[in-house]
């Protein structure tokens, strides 16, 4: 470069070619474009939302309206105190004291579900209307309470022993189903979105023109996954655990591993989904028509087996579906990764055959 | 060292290249020297972009030679992409990362080249250091992108109508930025369809038209090529009267004389002879003049003689 004019301060670098210089791993070009994929993430409020803020609502809202409920008081009327007093003895009775009048009233309007009535022969009349089973349960509780006040010693005695045990409930059921459609979501969208947009923009041919090598810009991706899956996951099981007692009866550590593995299956499919596509609305398309299958088949808000017998296999080979079965067997039964063999191996094969087809047909512009 | 300093920054022999039916580069030859600002000029679709893409390593040709700083895309596409500044047509760099961000990462691809900061203060950015690209004018981002293609320390800069779409302050901007440059020493290929651009800014210009070069040269010698130096244009009528051209390209000191949307164009030789010659001519046609412009030829002229077509012509 000595033919170069003598006022070449402009350049202001001492460092000509072949010039080796300090850098530190932040100037990594594998750094640069990892921090670059949270600052894109980070800065975007809408992706905030959908990925950690829209699950719990979800689970907030669904684990409110499906909360187990404590066992139910039954409403009873009774035409005499003397008869409401014997009534009371039973806890899951409720009894209020009525003329005749407005007793049958109150039964025909279903404010009550039975109605006691002394009986002309010097027993008890129970009115009450025998389909309905708050009618039968109130009949068979009245019926007792009042032959115990009146003596009657049970020839055998029972006791009772409650069992409602957390991992059976439906928030149980739907934690798993939402940790997996969330790593469904943030590993399509967030692969299609940003890789087609940077397409749209000529981001990617401009960068393809850099010395960057091309598999970093992959390889960015899922590590900003790999990081952001400890805070995705880590937020929903907390919540789940914290708020309703979902219990966590597997490893931790298998978590971790089965949100990776899963998380890079979907990660592949976005990748092929936005191998092509040139607009965002293309990508948004080819999105929905691969997800929306699965939110319906894949048994995050209800059991897949409610679907016919001849779709279970399909249902079972989808991604989905192997990463929810996975994540409940481990949360729900403590399953170990042995048990989870078929899941893991569906999701595997997915994401090998995804990525392999994806950098075959992949455009950089 | 690898460093050969190769005479030519870029040699082209016989390059094609074509698009389903469409012929966009037809056996196209150039030579660029080091350390020259070498402007591509042609209308759009003349071929300018394929041409600069296929030397950027961005696009196979079907057939012919290129060498860049003495290298091949085959064999040393490494060592050229280290090497080579390259600002695309219309890149938009991301919107939600600030400047000195986006060019941290492209600092991080190169293995040498100034600081970031450095770069920042070069392309004049320093206020806009922090802010986000999105919020940057548009005049601004081109200087940004010509940024990015700077902080390898480029031996060889490929510009692709860097200041197409800015208005004539961020144009001159961006002309002294690359004046710059060139007093620094460095080879630099830029497409573009100003000719005041080319003008300014290159040592040497190669004319485009469907995918061939029609003219190569100075611009100076290639205003002086078409053998005008001046073009006179006008416009005249009255009373219903139509103007007869036949007689004008008589005239003395007139060569060419065209009809375009509505206005006569004369190219002249002599215009201390030319103008009077053409006032006596329309006093003989009982005609008023209602518009008299005069211009020294430029390479739009030239481009207008060789093709008949304007540049801008879309």
């Amino acid at each position: 470069m000595n033919s170069a004019p003598a006022n070449s301060e402009v350049q202001s670098a001492p460092t000509r070619r072949g010039a080796s210089e300090r850098r530190t791993l932040a100037d990594h070009p594998l750094a640069q474009l990892t921090v670059v994929r949270f600052r894109e993430f980070l800065r975007e409020p809408e992706a905030l939302f959908w990925v950690f803020i829209f699950p719990i609502l979800l689970a907030a809202g669904l684990g409110l309206a499906f909360r187990n409920r404590p066992p139910e008081v039954l409403q009873i009327g009774a035409v005499t105190p003397n008869l409401a007093r014997a009534l009371r003895t039973e806890k899951l009775l409720d009894v209020r004291v009525f003329n005749p009048e407005t007793g049958l009233q109150a039964l025909r309007s279903g404010k009550v579900a039975l109605l006691a009535l002394p009986a002309p022969n010097g027993g008890i009349a129970f009115e009450y209307d025998d389909t309905n089973p708050e009618g039968r349960t109130a009949r068979m509780l009245a019926d007792r309470a009042v032959q115990r006040a009146a003596g009657r010693i049970d020839p055998v005695s029972s006791n009772d022993r409650i069992l409602r045990e957390p991992g059976s409930r439906y928030i149980d059921f739907l934690i798993p189903g939402l940790l997996g459609m969330n790593l469904m979501g943030s590993g399509i969208w967030g692969m299609g979105f940003a890789i087609v947009d940077a397409r749209r923009k000529k981001l990617l041919k401009r960068l393809v023109a850099t010395p960057m090598p091309r598999h970093y810009y992959l390889l960015s991706f899922a590590l900003s996954r790999l990081l952001m899956l400890v805070v995705e996951v880590g937020v929903l099981i907390g919540f789940g655990a914290l708020v309703f007692q979902v219990p966590v009866r597997g490893s931790l550590l298998d978590i971790a591993v089965l949100s990776v593995v899963g998380s890079f299956a979907f990660g592949a499919i976005g990748l092929l989904i936005a191998s092509r596509a040139q607009t965002i609305e293309a990508v948004s398309g080819i999105m929905n028509v691969v997800m929306m299958p699965m939110w319906i088949l894949s048994g995050v808000f209800f059991s897949a087996q409610r679907f016919p017998d001849a779709l279970q296999p399909v249902i079972r080979v989808l991604p989905l579906t192997a990463v929810i079965d996975a994540l409940r067997a481990n949360m729900l039964q403590g399953a170990g990764f042995a048990q989870l063999a078929p899941q893991l191996g569906i999701l595997g094969c997915w994401t090998v055959g995804c990525f392999a087809l994806a950098l075959k047909i992949f455009r950089w512009r | 060292m690898p460093e050969s300093a190769p005479k030519a920054a870029l040699r082209i022999r016989n390059l094609r290249k074509t698009y389903k039916d469409v012929v966009a580069v037809d056996g196209l030859d150039l030579d660029v020297p080091a350390g020259e600002c070498f402007g591509l000029l042609g209308p759009n679709g003349a071929g300018k972009t394929t041409t600069i893409e296929i030397c950027e390593g961005l696009t196979a040709p079907d057939s012919g030679e290129v060498e860049v700083l003495g290298l091949h895309w085959k064999s040393d596409a490494h060592e050229l992409r280290q090497r080579l500044g390259i600002q695309l047509q219309d890149t938009q760099l991301s919107e939600k990362l600030t400047v000195l961000e986006t060019l941290c990462l492209f600092r991080s691809f190169y293995h040498q080249g100034p600081a970031a900061d450095t770069i920042i203060g070069l392309v004049q950015l320093e206020e806009k250091r922090n802010s986000r690209i999105g919020g940057l004018s548009g005049g601004q981002k081109q200087r940004m992108a010509l940024a990015c293609a700077l902080v390898g320390e480029p031996d060889l800069l490929f510009l692709d109508e860097p200041t197409t779409g800015l208005d004539p302050q961020a144009r001159r901007q961006l002309w002294e930025l690359i004046e710059q440059l060139k007093l620094a020493g460095r080879s630099i290929v830029l497409t573009t369809h100003y000719m005041d651009e080319a003008e300014r800014l290159c040592e040497q210009v190669a004319i485009m038209d469907h995918g061939k070069t029609i003219a190569l040269g100075t611009p100076r010698e290639l205003v002086a090529s078409i053998g005008v130096e001046h073009v006179v244009e006008f416009s005249a009528g009255g009373h219903g009267k139509t103007l007869d051209m036949q007689p004008l390209r008589r005239l003395d000191g007139i060569r060419d004389v065209r009809l375009e949307n509505g206005s006569v164009l004369m190219q002249a030789t002599e215009l201390h002879r030319a103008v009077p010659a053409l006032l006596a001519e329309l006093d003989r046609q009982q005609l008023a003049l209602t518009e008299l412009r005069t211009h020294s030829a430029t390479l739009e002229d030239v481009f207008v003689t060789l093709t008949g077509r304007h540049l801008r012509d879309e």
